[in-house]
């Protein structure tokens, strides 16, 4: 990776407990000049008739990508830092594997442009140096960027975890969730 | 004459409010800007830090401001996008004329402001000097504020100057003065993070500033308790310690009976109370007989909930206490603030680090513009204008004879009914959209509709200012330097970005300008705004907000200068109160009593629910911005009538059903939604919106006797199911305020 500031110490948290479901991540997101207005992360209330909690969905940055395993065409890479690239425009065939495949639901298929689009961890400002346009700007933090040893220290009483489990398969990720302390994995039903 | 010259449709065609969009690809210069320039979000009182990209003299985007210390980049929806006024089509780019049945017209500056001189004059001359009112804003700068404080006295001549605090902070700053002699928050936000209890009293902290949140939880991952007081499950309250789901207009009744077990449990600092407060004895010996069995029944809040924050607060050896509209806008918000500030003197934590109290200031510079003349009571360094020596002093500033300088006048809805009965006959407004933002909006139009001349001072053509005889086109947040000071006592620089577009002119300009023509030129020898900001720091020394030695350039340096700073080598006072000197004329800080009262208008057969009305995240006050903001319409489109499932079970209401919500004032309709996060005997509906679906239709306009702040927050409906579903039509035209 040429003339990358790209820190490796860095890693992406998301508190859902902290989500107060204001929607500045999906707006800030949108700003980014390959995602032409649209978000590549997305807030969802879980079930307005009964809580104003909201969820948020992002690209996890898996360890073994599915997305990437299934992809025909080759348009899906995982780098050297462990970001999972969004499609290259010029391989990708829009052909949905990546949207059915993907154990979190996340990317999704631009239909103008045939074009399956994703969170690319903002590699744009991450390499220069910069915070992730969804983390810098949430006003809450829960969604926060930044080292495994500063958010110990801020919020002790949770803990990142980046193991899930569906149902026999495990899946590991670059994104951390936090989980209440003593954690270890998330498991989903 | 202040009706509408031609259809409401016909007005909403060309002036809008339209949706604006940033392009797919950006904004033209976007991802090569001209140049980066520090300012701040021009909504709310957190007023975030943020970097405004600018490319051929216009806005073309954002980039976050890590460096500013309060928000370090963060930021809420609105302030993402707030950039997309400056290109937006619907910007007034020319002076306009009502024209009767051909809506506005385009009219040169010189015709507009010699029809305007002339109509003044006519005016006063006809009905006296007070018959022409002004009603502004505090989306406005200091340098703005403070002029217009003066423009209204020394050019126009006139009593009646009032403001959109009015509807904002006038209760906390009432209750404060009385207080403490002086309206600030005590401390700043970085005192929050190391609280050990933080109660938040009627402030959906989460949507109305969503910033502030980052900060409660910093206190959290210490261990802090939350406690917060809400008729509803806010996104903050969601995750709370203890949420007390009060009864709306019972506010003061769960202060009293939290103060009554403070006392019977010796949670007391009596050190404290003794030397440094007085009317103690008198402040008890009324909450008496407020014990937790009266409070459970008058507030709703079960008594075991009310016990427990007591005794958090009670044994706490740090805390914060916050509140904001939620417990103002009542006719007793003056009384719920000082029953806030009684739990706050008793435990004598104030004055010292991590123990803090304050209002959450709503609007941009609803700190700042409360403080320098803008209130019809009010003179600058928040002077009082019936005070012989205070308006001797500021009349020396302004270069007038004391004599010369008008009184007290009416407060913003007294003067809406003034208008009413025909005694004010003439009104200039600026940065204010009364026809949305005040109570009973049907009983405002009637007014505005008397007016024999209406000039409005806008960048849009809000929804009042479609009434105007003349609308003069004036300047955005990012179009004019300046200062504001946030809700933590902050002054801060607002940075020129770009120039006003089109034949828009600076406000600050507009207003110089007025004045000349009125005579008062000589008075108005202003350069830039950092003259003005120099005159307000002389006009302001030796007040209470004391600015004299805050400069531009320290608060560049410094970002940000905390108030009061009475000289230049001062630092400024992020903590108030270390030296326990208050500034009451005795020089301790007063207990008030607070003897339960209830709101203005209670439930009853005919009007047997109670309605509250507050805000959504996406949506700023009367809208008139943010509802010309294409994301942001989008993310909620249109207000909804927030009601739990068993009230629409009682009156076979469904979700999204339309249903008839009448008041004593008026009726309107609006979808249901059914959710378990609002008491079972309360309905909620946020206010942004105009017209049909305008909530003011509903409440009422009676006012707290001190603050003149009027009862949003409370009042009795009646709920109609339709049989209907709201429809498609609504949803996506409500932005529009038919």
């Amino acid at each position: 990776m040429p003339n990358t500031k790209y820190n490796q110490q860095m890693e992406f948290f998301i508190d859902m407990q902290r989500c107060i479901g204001c929607h500045a991540c999906e707006m800030a997101c949108a700003e980014c000049e390959t995602n032409g207005q649209e978000s590549m992360i997305h807030i969802h209330y879980v079930d307005r008739a009964v809580s104003v909690q909201t969820t948020v969905q992002v690209c996890m940055h898996c360890e073994d990508p599915v997305c990437a395993n299934v992809c025909p065409a080759d348009a899906i890479t995982k780098d050297d830092f462990g970001v999972v690239h969004t499609a290259n425009t010029s391989r990708c065939i829009g052909c949905s594997n990546c949207v059915l495949a993907c154990p979190f639901g996340v990317p999704i298929k631009s239909e103008p442009q045939e074009l399956m689009m994703k969170c690319n961890m903002c590699y744009d400002r991450t390499s220069a140096g910069k915070k992730p346009m969804c983390a810098t700007v949430c006003p809450s933090q829960a969604l926060y960027y930044g080292t495994r040893e500063e958010i110990s220290k801020m919020r002790p009483d949770s803990v990142p975890v980046n193991t899930f489990q569906f149902g026999e398969q495990e899946v590991k990720t670059k994104v951390n969730i936090m989980m209440p302390k003593g954690s270890t994995h998330l498991k989903v039903h | 004459m202040a009706t509408l010259p031609i259809s409401t449709d016909k007005i909403i065609e060309k002036y809008g409010p339209h949706k604006a969009y940033t392009p797919a690809s950006g904004f033209h210069g976007s991802h090569e800007p001209d140049r980066l320039v520090k300012t701040h979000c021009c909504f709310c009182g957190m007023q975030c830090g943020i970097q405004l990209k600018v490319k051929d003299n216009t806005i073309a985007g954002f980039e976050p401001w890590m460096e500013f210390p309060f928000n370090e980049g963060r930021l809420c929806p609105k302030g993402v996008q707030r950039y997309l006024q400056n290109n937006h089509p619907d910007r007034l780019l020319h002076p306009l004329q009502r024209v009767e049945g051909k809506g506005f017209e385009n009219i040169g500056w010189d015709k507009a402001m010699d029809r305007t001189i002339s109509e003044i004059r006519r005016i006063q001359e006809q009905y006296g000097q007070d018959a022409f009112g002004m009603l502004s804003g505090v989306s406005l700068t200091n340098e703005k504020s403070y002029m217009i404080g003066k423009f209204a006295r020394v050019a126009l001549k006139t009593a009646n100057l009032d403001y959109n605090g009015r509807l904002c902070m006038v209760s906390a700053g009432a209750g404060n003065k009385k207080a403490f002699g002086l309206d600030r928050i005590s401390n700043s936000w970085s005192d929050l993070a190391g609280a050990e209890v933080i109660i938040i009293a009627g402030t959906n902290v989460s949507e109305t500033f969503p910033t502030l949140t980052h900060y409660i939880w910093q206190a959290r991952d210490r261990g802090a308790k939350l406690v917060v007081i809400d008729p509803r499950v806010t996104p903050i309250a969601r995750t709370a310690d203890l949420h007390l789901p009060v009864k709306p207009g019972t506010d003061s009744a769960l202060y009293g009976a939290m103060l009554k077990i403070l006392v019977d449990n010796d949670w007391l600092d009596h050190d404290f109370i003794q030397h440094h407060t007085s009317g103690f004895d008198k402040t008890i010996e009324a909450v008496k007989d407020y014990d937790l069995a009266w409070a459970e029944k008058t507030t709703g809040i079960p008594a075991d909930k009310i016990l427990q924050a007591a005794t958090w607060w009670g044994k706490a050896s740090t805390s914060f206490l916050l509140h904001a509209r939620g417990i103002e806008h009542h006719t007793k918000g003056v009384d719920n603030v000082l029953g806030c500030i009684n739990l706050v003197l008793a435990t004598g934590r104030i004055g010292k680090p991590y123990c803090g109290y304050g209002t959450i200031t709503g609007q941009g510079n609803g700190q700042g513009g409360r403080e320098h003349g803008h209130k019809c009571d009010q003179l600058p360094g928040n002077r009082d204008i019936t005070n012989p020596e205070h308006r001797k002093y500021i009349a020396g500033v302004w270069g007038i004879e004391e004599s010369e300088m008008p009184g007290k006048g009416l407060s913003a809805y007294e003067m809406i009914e003034a208008i009413h009965r025909g005694e004010v006959k003439g009104l200039i407004t600026i940065c204010f959209n009364p026809l949305v933002s005040l109570p009973n909006n049907n009983f405002v139009r009637e007014a505005f509709e008397k007016l024999e001349y209406y000039v409005a001072i806008d960048f849009f053509l809000n929804e009042t200012a479609r009434h105007a005889d003349l609308i003069l086109p004036g300047s955005l947040h990012e179009e004019e330097e300046g200062t504001v000071t946030t809700a933590e006592g902050r002054v801060v620089k607002i940075n020129q970005a770009i120039t006003p577009p089109g034949e828009a002119r600076k406000d600050s300009d507009i207003l110089i300008e007025l004045a000349q023509r009125l005579g008062a030129g000589d008075k108005f020898n202003y350069s830039c705004s950092e003259d003005i900001f120099n005159e307000l720091r002389v006009a302001s020394k030796g007040g209470t907000a004391d600015y004299y030695g805050i400069t531009y350039e320290k608060i560049e340096k410094n970002m940000g200068v905390f108030w009061p700073c009475p000289d230049l080598d001062h630092p400024g006072t992020p903590r108030l109160w270390e030296d326990r000197k208050f500034k009451t004329p005795d020089g301790k800080a007063h207990f008030n009593p607070v003897p339960y009262r209830d709101p203005s208008e209670v439930v009853d057969t005919e009007f047997p629910v109670v309605l509250t009305t507050g805000r959504v995240v996406s949506q700023y006050l009367s809208g008139s911005q943010t509802r010309r903001i294409g994301k942001l319409v989008d993310q909620y489109p249109e207000p909804l009538l927030e009601i739990h499932p068993k009230l629409a079970a009682k009156y076979n209401i469904k979700n999204r059903e339309l249903v008839k919500v009448s008041t004593r004032r008026g009726e309107a309709f609006f979808p249901a939604q059914l959710v378990e996060t609002i008491r079972e005997d309360t309905v909620f509906i946020p206010y942004h919106w105009g017209g049909k679906q305008s909530a003011n239709q509903l409440t009422i306009g009676t006012l707290d006797p001190v603050s003149k702040i009027p009862e949003f927050k409370v009042c009795a409906c009646r709920l109609e199911p339709t049989g209907q579903q709201g429809t498609e039509k609504m949803k996506e035209t409500a932005y529009q305020s038919y």
